[in-house]
């Protein structure tokens, strides 16, 4: 490994790291009463969003779901202004007014945080069509869970992309449940990959918890969609190790179950990994977690010194304000 | 009895799949999960998988095979988790359910009850928290009912399974934890008349669902200044109950409207509008609208209180119409 794989490692490692650390404060917070409404963590998952990340570039859009926290980082929004949303601060990415589940930055091509299952498919539809239309050279990502595969706007949108010939990355988080449905008691075919096949779209099951094998598939195939092969789809096969939202009880799985799964924690692993061949030292590691832990204790302060929007300015942005 | 609104509608449910073996219930999480407002939790223990039978994400699809299943001869119950979400499921409440009987001459009914979740209160932002019950309360075929009391809770449901044609209930999510009495030989209640709540003589507020509740807390206050109102409870949005609504503007002669949903086209420009034809000479003074602000339910609490009706905002309403 040279010296520049090396340095890459350190980074996946490090962006997972900081994706976890960033929800466990959330997750804190919530039950301080700082964040309220619905909170949905992505901890477990984190490797897929980094190793995409790793094939996204600025011209590229960005579209997720109400679990988005780590892709919001990823897609570079500061975790200050992601926290400071998630207090319903002005100061939030969106200012305020979406919270958790509604993360937006146009300076990062990052179109939402949707809480309606399978509502931005048909959204990243378009934006790939006007790319492909206005001749822009830049690839749509969109993330959803597997839930998502049930609803006619999924068919209705890979069909689409598929007949357009549309630079689409479906990018499907299967973390095996939907709230409380699994995936063997809501899907007919369990191989997702297979349905979106059907509809002429090269598909690819990948292991969810390895980011070195998330980068390296997410890469092969925006490269075919970037030489304008049209949609690809991938499913990543991962969990959700904490609930679905901090509102669930968890009566449809057993512990067992969630700790088999903890053992293939995507940081350990790719932790585990790096040690194994040498490629980290403790002292890295320390500094990771230092970093990573002063950039969120930022991000709190700045929430907390965040300001509430004026009442008076409710009703600003329902419609588009006509220049003075 | 005391017991929560939730309980109430959870033995509604009970009750239904006792006394009638074609009655049951299908929706997303309704089952192992125990329902996304916890009301059929326990449920699908009792009654099995099939008769609690959770659905893939696919409001459309299931919504329509619950008219189908209807057409069939089950008397099905469908829950979508909340009127956002219904959306995805509009086509066939409004194409399908609302026309077949009339469009096939009278020989087909669609004998479906769909239960949904509604309003704001809880932080969940833009899509979450809409009042939409309007939009079917516009439609012919469909039948629309907001109980706001634990015994409605209890009873409507029974009364909604006997009609032949398609019943809707909205249940505000603000009531579930609310308690009451219920008396212990509690059943079906009739579903054709509003109520009136509380008796007064100086001004009648006409409300239903989530802000009965506000509705009752502004008239302690204005009786506390010497102004008596009467608080009606309309129960069933379409058809509405003209005669109990302009018996009490005949007594009062004067109205405030007070509704969640936005105040353009909304339930209240409607009564507004049938108070007018019909006893616009006993009024006192032009009718009031407390409605929500025109703005999707922003996320931050101060935004999201700011936008729905408020006991001070009915108590201001009330008192413009009285020149105080
Ligand atoms: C159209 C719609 N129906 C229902 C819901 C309620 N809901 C929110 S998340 C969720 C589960 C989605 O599961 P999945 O797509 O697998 O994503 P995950 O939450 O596992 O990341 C449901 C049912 C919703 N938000 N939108």
């Amino acid at each position: 490994m040279t010296p520049l794989d090396r340095h890459h490692a350190h980074q996946l490692l490090e962006q997972m790291i900081r994706i976890r650390r960033f929800e466990e404060k959330s997750a804190e917070l919530y039950s301080a009463g700082k964040i309220r409404g619905f909170l949905h963590l992505y901890i477990g998952e984190e490797a897929v969003s980094v190793g995409v990340q790793q094939s996204i570039q600025p011209q590229d859009s960005v579209l997720a779901t109400y679990r988005e926290h780590g892709h919001a980082l990823m897609a570079g929004l500061s975790a200050g202004s992601i926290m400071a949303e998630m207090y319903g601060k002005q100061e939030g990415c969106s200012r305020g007014r979406g919270g958790s589940m509604h993360l937006f930055s146009a300076e990062h091509r990052f179109y939402g945080g949707n809480a309606i299952v399978a509502g931005a498919l048909p959204m990243a539809v378009g934006l790939a069509l006007a790319d492909k239309m206005k001749g822009r050279e830049a690839v749509t990502f969109c993330f959803f869970g597997e839930g998502a595969v049930a609803e006619g706007e999924f068919h209705e949108s890979l069909n689409l992309a598929a007949l357009w010939k549309l630079p689409v990355a479906f990018l499907c988080e299967n973390n095996g449940y939907a709230m409380g449905t699994a995936l063997e008691r809501s899907e007919s075919v369990l191989d997702l990959y297979k349905k979106a096949e059907s509809y002429g779209i090269t598909s690819v099951a990948v292991d969810g918890m390895n980011v070195g094998e998330v980068e390296a598939q997410t890469s092969k195939a925006v490269e075919a969609i970037r030489a304008g092969q049209g949609p690809r789809f991938l499913e990543y096969r991962t969990y959700r190790f904490r609930a679905h939202s901090m509102f669930d009880a968890q009566l449809y799985r057993d512990k067992a179950e969630v700790e088999e799964w903890q053992k293939r924690d995507p940081i350990t692993l790719f932790e585990d990994a790096l040690r194994r061949r040498d490629l980290i030292t403790a002292a890295e590691h320390d500094a990771m977690e230092a970093r990573v832990a002063a950039e969120i204790e930022e991000a709190v302060a700045f929430a907390e010194a965040g300001t509430w929007e004026p009442v008076e300015r409710i009703l600003d942005d329902v419609h588009t304000e006509a220049p003075q | 009895m005391i017991t929560t609104y939730r309980e109430a509608m959870r033995q509604a449910i009970r009750d239904a799949m006792q006394r009638d073996e074609r009655v049951f219930v299908m929706g997303e999480d309704v089952g192992a999960y125990g329902g996304c407002y916890a009301v059929s939790k326990g449920l699908m223990d009792e009654f099995g998988p099939e008769r609690i039978r959770d659905t893939p994400l696919s409001e459309s699809g299931f919504t329509g095979a619950g008219i189908g299943a209807a057409m069939g001869g089950m008397r099905p119950i469908v829950e979508i988790m909340t009127v956002n979400f219904s959306l995805l499921a509009l086509d066939q409440i409004v194409n399908n359910a609302a026309t077949l009987r009339h469009m096939s001459g009278g020989q087909f009914s669609v004998p479906l009850v769909i239960r949904m979740a509604t309003g704001a209160g809880r932080q969940l932002a833009a899509q979450h928290s809409h009042s939409l019950e309007v939009w079917y309360a516009h439609v012919p075929g469909l039948k629309v009912l907001a109980p706001a009391t634990v015994e409605d809770a209890r009873g409507m449901l029974w009364t909604a399974l006997e009609d032949p044609d398609p019943v809707i209930i909205f249940e505000h999510v603000g009531l579930y934890n609310d308690k009451g009495e219920l008396p212990d030989d509690a059943g079906a209640v009739p579903i054709d008349r509003a109520a009136v709540r509380r008796e007064g003589s100086d001004v009648t507020l006409i409300t239903y669902g989530g802000n009965l509740g506000k509705c009752r807390t502004a008239a302690t206050r204005l009786e506390a200044e010497g102004i008596s109102a009467e608080v009606i409870d309309l129960r069933t949005l379409r058809p509405l109950d003209d005669e109990t609504i302009m018996d009490s503007v005949r007594k009062t002669h004067r109205a405030v409207i007070v509704d969640e949903g936005w105040r353009t086209c909304s339930l209240a420009s409607e009564i507004s509008a049938r108070i007018m034809e019909q006893c616009l000479y006993e009024l006192e003074a032009p009718v009031q609208r407390v409605c929500s602000l025109e703005v999707p339910i922003p996320y931050p609490q101060h935004l999201e209180q700011a936008a729905i009706p408020q006991p001070e905002t009915i108590v201001a309403a009330a008192k413009e119409v009285l020149g105080r």
